[in-house]
C-alpha cells in the first residue's frame, strides 16, 4: 500500500512547526497557564506513610479556615465497579484508579492521595492542608517484588489473587499474574548450546520525568455540565476516566487538551482531573490544580524497577539455540506493570527456535506504575543484550556481526506469537557497521585512571495505532485547517499538516494544524504507542485525500467535463487531459468554492491497524573513571528503522531524546526508598537526570524501511530509541573496565564497588 | 494572615506595581498574578532552569526570588524578548533547528540562551553546555538546542 515510487515534495523536508512561534515567545498556554473568573486553587494531602489504615480522617480544621472553600476525601468519590479501560500503552482499572485518585480505606504508598482542598490562594490551600487530622494505623510495607512473592509477604490487598497458568491456589497473594510465552523446547535448545550464559539483572524504579507537572482545571456549571482543561496525552481518555470516576456522562463533560509538556506514556492516567471537578462542583467555582514535583515523583505513575533472569544458548558459530527469561516487574499499589510487553521486547530482535519466557506483575507499597516510553522494555533489554554481548565474546565475534547473524526480518515468529511484517533489523545492523563512529577506532584515554570502552546493544518495540479522527477544511485564500484530536507532544501538527500538504499540493505552512476539544473532534485515542504519525497521519491523508477529490469535482464542473478529466498535479495544479488550455489551482479553486457548490471539506476517520514494528541499534563509547567510578559518554550513534521520515528533524529529535533519556536511566536515574518505603529522593536535584552537560553530541542515522501497511510508509518513531541504551552502556562498560554490571542505575557509587571488587582501584 | 507589601517593578519595559504576600516567590506573581505564564513551574525549586527570568541583567531562577525581592528591579521575561515584528535570533534559530519538542522548557531555554549570547557571543560547545546546565530538557537530549545556540551566536555576528 505504501506509496513507494514517488518523489514526494513536501515529506522529508524540515519546515517551522506550525505551533512554534508560540512555543519560543512564551505564548503557547499549557495546562497550569489557565485563568479563570472566580479561580479557585486546589491542593491534595497525601500519606506520609508507605502502609497504613486510615483510622479517621477530620477536616473541620481545614474547613474552618478562611478562603477555605471545599474539602474532599476517597468518601466523595462514588463506588465504582471493576472495569477495564484501555490507555494506549496501558490497561487501567477504573476501581483501581478511583483507589488511586483518593484513597479509601488504606494507603497503599507514600505519597498517596488522601484529601484535597479547594482554597483562594494555593498558599491558604497549603495551610488547609496541614489542618486536616488523619489517624493512620501503620501497616509493614513490602517493597521489594522477591519479598512481595512470599507467601508470608505483608498483603496490599488481601482480595487480590493471581491470575495464572493454572498454579493458583486461591490464596491471597501480591502476584497479580503470571504468564508464560513459549514455543520450541528450551531444553533441547540449551543442550544444543556450545556456550550458555545465565544472570540475573536489577533495575529500580524510573519516572518519565517531564518538566511540566501534572496539572488540571474543571469548571462545573450550576447544569452540570463540566469543562476540563489539562496537559494529557488524550482528552478522549480524560474524558472517559473521569466520566466514570464522578459518574457523569461523557456528553457532559468537554475536555480543553492544553498544550503539554512531555509526557512519555505518564500523562494518560488521570490523577488530578476528578478532585478538580468534585471541587469544583461542591464549589460552584473552576478549580486550578498542578502538582509540585515531589508530588510528580512520589505519587504519578514511573515505570517498573524489577528482577530479570536472562539464560541464553549459541553454538561456537554464534548460532543462538534457546533463550529463557524470567521477568519480576513491580505494579506498584495496583496491578498492571508492563511485564508483558518487557516479554516481547526481550528477545525481540533475535530468531530463536527455543525460547520460554516467564512474566510475573508484582504489587508492591510503591506508586502504581504507568507507561514510560516502550513501557517495559528498556529494562528487559538491558538484561538480554548484555548476556548476547557475552555470547558474542565467547564466540569470539564481532558483537554487530552476531546481531547479524541472529537478526530478525520478515516472516521470523516473534517470542510472544506473532510473524513479523517487513522490518529493517538486519538493516540497522548493516548500517551501524558501515558508520563512521563504528568504523573509527576507540583510542585510549591520555588519561590513565580513566578506561575507555565501546558499547553496542539493539531493541524493539512494537508501536500502536487506534482510532483517529481529522478534518480538513478549505479556505477562501487557498490555505486549508487541519483539525484532530491528537496532542501534539513532540511535533505531530507538524508531521500531519506535511502529509495534508503532500496530498493537495500545497506547501507546508498552508496547513495550519489544530488540536481541538472533544466537542470539536472524533473520538481520538492517546498520543502514545508512537502511533500518532501513524493513525493520524494516515486520518490526515485520507481527509486530504476527500478535499483532493472534491477539487477536482470542482474543477470538472467548472470546465464542463467528467471529473475523469481533470489532473491533479503533485504542486496542486490542475489541467484537463482533453484539453490543455484549461488550467487552474488549488488556490483557484479554493476562492470560487462558494459559488461552485459551498464550503470543501474532506474528513478521515479510522481504526488504525497495520503498525510497523521499530528496531534500533546503537553504539556508545564510554569512558570510566576507576578513581571515582563515574562514567561518561564520549560518542553515541543511534540507527533505527523509522519507516519513512514524514519530518526528519523531529524523528531525529525523537531519537536523540529516547537516547538521553536511556543514559539516564542507565547511569543516574532511580527511586530511592527507605526501609519504610518512603521515597528519599523527590527532587529533581536527587532525581538526577541528564542535564546538558552529561552528554554529546547525538548522532542519528535514519534506515527508512517504509511500512507496507501505510499509505505513506510510516512507522512510529518514538519509543524505540529508548530500548538499547541501558544495554549499549553497560556493554561499553565492560569493553572498558571487564566488569559485567548487572544493576541500574549503573552510578559512581555502583560502579566503584565494582572496580575495588575486581582489584582495579582501591 | 499573611504580611503583604506593594512592590514596584518593571517588567518586560513595563512598570507595575501592586500587592504581594511575603510568601510569594516572583514566579508565582509573574504567572497568577501578572498572567505573564511564559515562565513555568517545572520544580519549584531551583533544579529545572523553566522558570528563568533575567533580573537586572542576571540569570534568575524565579521560583527561588520571593516577589518581595523584585521591588525596583528589573526584569525580562521570555515574553519580553522578541520585538514586535522580529524574534530573537534564538527564538529563530530554536525554530529552525528544531530544538524544541514538547515546549515547555523552551521559554527558560531561550531566556538563558539571550543571557549567554549577551555576555559571549561565541560560545563553544563546552561553554553551551556548561552555561545551559541549569536548564534541563527531557525531550531533546539537547543536541538540537545546542546546535541552535550555536546558530543563533553565528546570526548575531552577521547581524541577521
Ligand atoms: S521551576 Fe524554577 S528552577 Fe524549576
Ligand atoms: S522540549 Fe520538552 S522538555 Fe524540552
Amino acid at each position: 500500500m505504501a506509496e513507494e515510487k514517488k518523489q514526494f515534495r513536501v515529506i522529508g523536508t524540515r519546515p517551522i512547526r506550525h505551533d512554534g512561534t508560540d512555543k519560543v515567545t512564551g505564548y503557547a498556554r499549557y495546562g497550569a497557564d489557565i485563568h479563570l473568573s472566580g479561580m479557585l486553587y486546589g491542593k491534595v494531602l497525601r500519606s506520609p506513610h508507605a502502609h497504613a489504615v486510615i483510622k479517621r480522617i477530620d477536616t473541620s480544621k481545614a474547613e474552618a479556615l478562611p478562603g477555605v472553600m471545599a474539602v474532599i476525601t476517597g468518601r466523595d468519590l462514588p463506588e465504582v465497579a471493576d472495569r477495564l479501560e484501555e490507555l494506549g500503552e496501558q490497561v487501567t482499572n477504573i476501581r483501581d484508579e478511583s483507589h488511586n485518585v483518593l484513597a479509601t480505606g488504606k494507603v497503599l504508598y507514600h505519597g498517596h492521595a488522601v484529601a484535597a482542598v479547594a482554597a483562594v490562594s494555593p498558599h491558604v490551600a497549603e495551610e488547609a492542608l496541614k489542618l486536616i487530622e488523619v489517624e493512620y494505623e501503620v501497616l509493614e510495607p513490602v517493597l521489594d517484588v522477591l519479598e512481595a512473592m512470599k507467601p508470608d509477604a505483608p498483603l496490599l490487598n488481601p482480595n487480590l489473587r493471581t491470575r495464572g497458568i493454572g498454579e493458583e491456589d486461591g490464596k491471597p497473594s501480591n502476584i497479580a499474574q503470571h504468564f508464560q510465552n513459549k514455543h520450541g523446547d528450551v531444553e533441547k535448545g540449551f543442550a544444543e548450546a556450545d556456550y550458555v550464559v545465565e544472570r540475573e539483572f536489577r533495575t529500580t524504579m524510573v519516572h518519565q520525568g517531564y518538566i511540566e507537572p501534572q496539572n488540571a482545571t474543571a469548571y462545573v456549571r450550576p447544569d452540570g455540565s463540566v469543562t476540563i482543561w489539562c496537559s494529557t496525552q488524550g482528552a478522549f481518555a480524560v474524558r472517559s476516566q473521569v466520566a466514570q470516576l464522578c459518574k457523569i456522562p461523557v456528553s457532559k463533560i468537554k475536555v480543553v487538551p492544553m498544550e503539554i509538556g512531555g509526557g512519555f506514556g505518564g500523562k494518560t492516567v488521570v490523577y488530578l482531573e476528578p478532585l478538580a471537578v468534585l471541587l469544583s462542583k461542591k464549589t460552584g467555582r473552576p478549580v486550578k490544580m498542578w502538582m509540585n514535583r515531589a508530588e510528580v515523583l512520589q505519587a504519578t505513575g514511573p515505570t517498573s524497577g524489577s528482577v530479570i533472569r536472562v539464560k541464553m544458548g549459541c553454538k561456537k558459530d554464534g548460532t543462538l539455540t534457546a533463550a529463557q527469561a524470567t521477568l519480576i516487574y513491580e505494579a506498584g499499589a495496583f496491578p498492571g506493570s508492563p511485564v508483558g510487553a518487557g516479554a516481547g521486547v526481550i528477545f525481540a530482535p533475535y530468531r530463536l527456535p527455543n525460547v520460554q519466557i516467564d512474566g510475573y506483575d508484582v504489587l508492591v507499597n510503591k506508586p502504581k506504575t504507568g507507561a514510560y516510553r516502550a513501557p517495559g522494555g528498556t529494562n528487559a533489554a538491558f538484561a538480554a543484550e548484555s548476556v548476547v554481548d557475552e555470547l558474542a565474546r565467547l564466540c569470539g565475534m564481532d558483537p554487530l556481526e552476531f546481531r547479524l547473524k541472529n537478526g530478525v526480518k520478515e516472516g521470523d515468529r516473534r517470542a510472544d506469537g506473532p510473524r513479523l511484517p517487513r522490518v529493517g533489523y538486519l538493516e540497522t545492523v548493516r548500517a551501524a557497521m558501515e558508520s563512521d563512529h563504528y568504523k573509527t577506532p576507540l583510542e585510549p584515554s591520555p588519561d590513565p585512571t580513566k578506561r575507555r570502552g565501546r558499547g553496542v546493544a539493539s531493541g524493539f518495540w512494537f508501536n500502536g495505532g487506534g482510532p483517529s479522527s481529522v478534518l480538513v477544511k478549505v479556505n477562501e485564500d487557498g490555505t486549508v485547517d487541519l483539525i484532530e484530536g491528537s496532542t501534539d507532544i513532540g511535533g505531530t501538527r507538524a508531521s500531519c499538516a506535511m502529509i495534508v500538504a503532500e496530498v493537495l499540493g500545497l506547501p507546508a505552512e498552508d496547513v495550519h494544524p489544530h488540536v481541538v476539544d472533544t466537542d470539536s473532534i472524533g473520538y481520538t485515542s492517546v498520543t502514545g504507542g508512537s502511533s500518532v504519525t501513524h493513525k493520524t497521519g494516515w486520518a490526515s491523508y485520507l481527509a486530504a485525500q476527500e478535499v483532493r477529490e472534491e477539487v477536482i469535482r470542482r474543477a470538472a464542473l467548472l470546465w464542463s467535463v467528467e471529473p475523469a478529466e481533470v489532473e491533479y498535479h503533485d504542486d496542486g495544479t490542475l489541467t484537463c487531459k482533453s484539453d490543455p488550455s484549461k488550467k487552474t489551482t488549488f488556490k483557484e479553486i479554493a476562492a470560487q468554492m462558494n459559488r461552485t457548490g459551498g464550503p470543501i471539506e474532506g474528513k478521515g476517520t479510522i481504526n488504525a491497524g497495520g503498525a510497523g514494528p521499530g528496531f534500533g541499534t546503537h553504539i556508545v563509547d564510554v569512558e570510566v573513571d576507576i578513581e571515582t567510578g563515574k562514567v561518561d559518554i564520549l560518542r553515541y550513534t543511534a540507527v533505527q528503522d523509522v519507516g519513512r521520515a514524514i519530518h526528519p528533524a523531529y524523528v531525529e529529535g525523537q531519537i536523540e531524546g529516547g537516547v538521553a533519556q536511556g543514559a539516564g536511566w542507565a547511569l543516574t536515574e532511580e527511586y530511592y526508598y527507605d526501609e519504610k518505603g518512603h521515597l528519599l529522593n523527590s527532587s529533581l536535584l536527587d532525581y538526577r537526570m541528564p542535564t546538558a552537560l552529561d552528554l554529546p553530541l547525538i548522532e542519528t542515522i535514519l534506515v527508512e524501511v517504509p511500512n507496507p501497511n501505510h499509505p505513506l510508509g510510516v512507522r512510529g518513531v518514538g519509543e524505540t530509541p529508548i530500548v538499547p541504551p541501558a544495554g549499549a552502556i553497560a556493554n561499553a562498560i565492560y569493553d572498558a573496565v571487564g566488569i559485567r554490571l548487572t544493576r541500574l542505575p549503573m552510578k559512581p557509587s555502583y560502579v566503584l564497588e565494582e572496580l575495588i571488587k575486581a582489584g582495579l582501584t582501591s | 494572615m499573611a504580611t503583604k507589601q506593594i512592590i514596584r517593578m518593571t517588567v518586560n519595559g513595563e512598570d507595575v506595581e501592586l500587592l504581594v504576600e511575603a510568601r510569594e516567590s516572583l514566579l508565582e506573581v509573574l504567572r497568577e498574578k501578572l498572567e505573564l505564564t511564559g515562565a513555568k513551574e517545572g520544580c519549584n525549586n531551583g533544579n529545572c532552569g523553566a522558570c528563568s527570568v533575567i533580573f537586572d541583567g542576571r540569570l534568575v531562577n524565579s521560583c527561588l526570588v520571593l516577589a518581595v525581592e523584585a521591588d525596583g528591579k528589573t526584569i525580562t521575561t521570555v515574553e519580553g524578548i522578541a520585538r514586535p515584528d522580529r524574534l530573537h535570533p534564538a527564538q529563530r534559530a530554536f525554530l529552525e533547528e528544531a530544538a524544541l519538542q514538547c515546549g515547555v522548557c523552551t521559554p527558560g531555554f531561550i531566556v538563558a540562551s539571550k543571557a549567554l549570547l549577551d555576555q559571549n557571543p561565541n560560545p563553544t560547545e563546552e561553554e553551551i553546555r556548561r552555561f545551559l546546565a541549569g536548564n534541563l530538557c527531557r525531550c531533546t537530549g539537547y543536541h538540537k538546542i545546542v546546535l541552535a545556540v550555536q546558530k543563533a551566536a553565528a546570526m548575531m555576528q552577521e547581524g541577521v
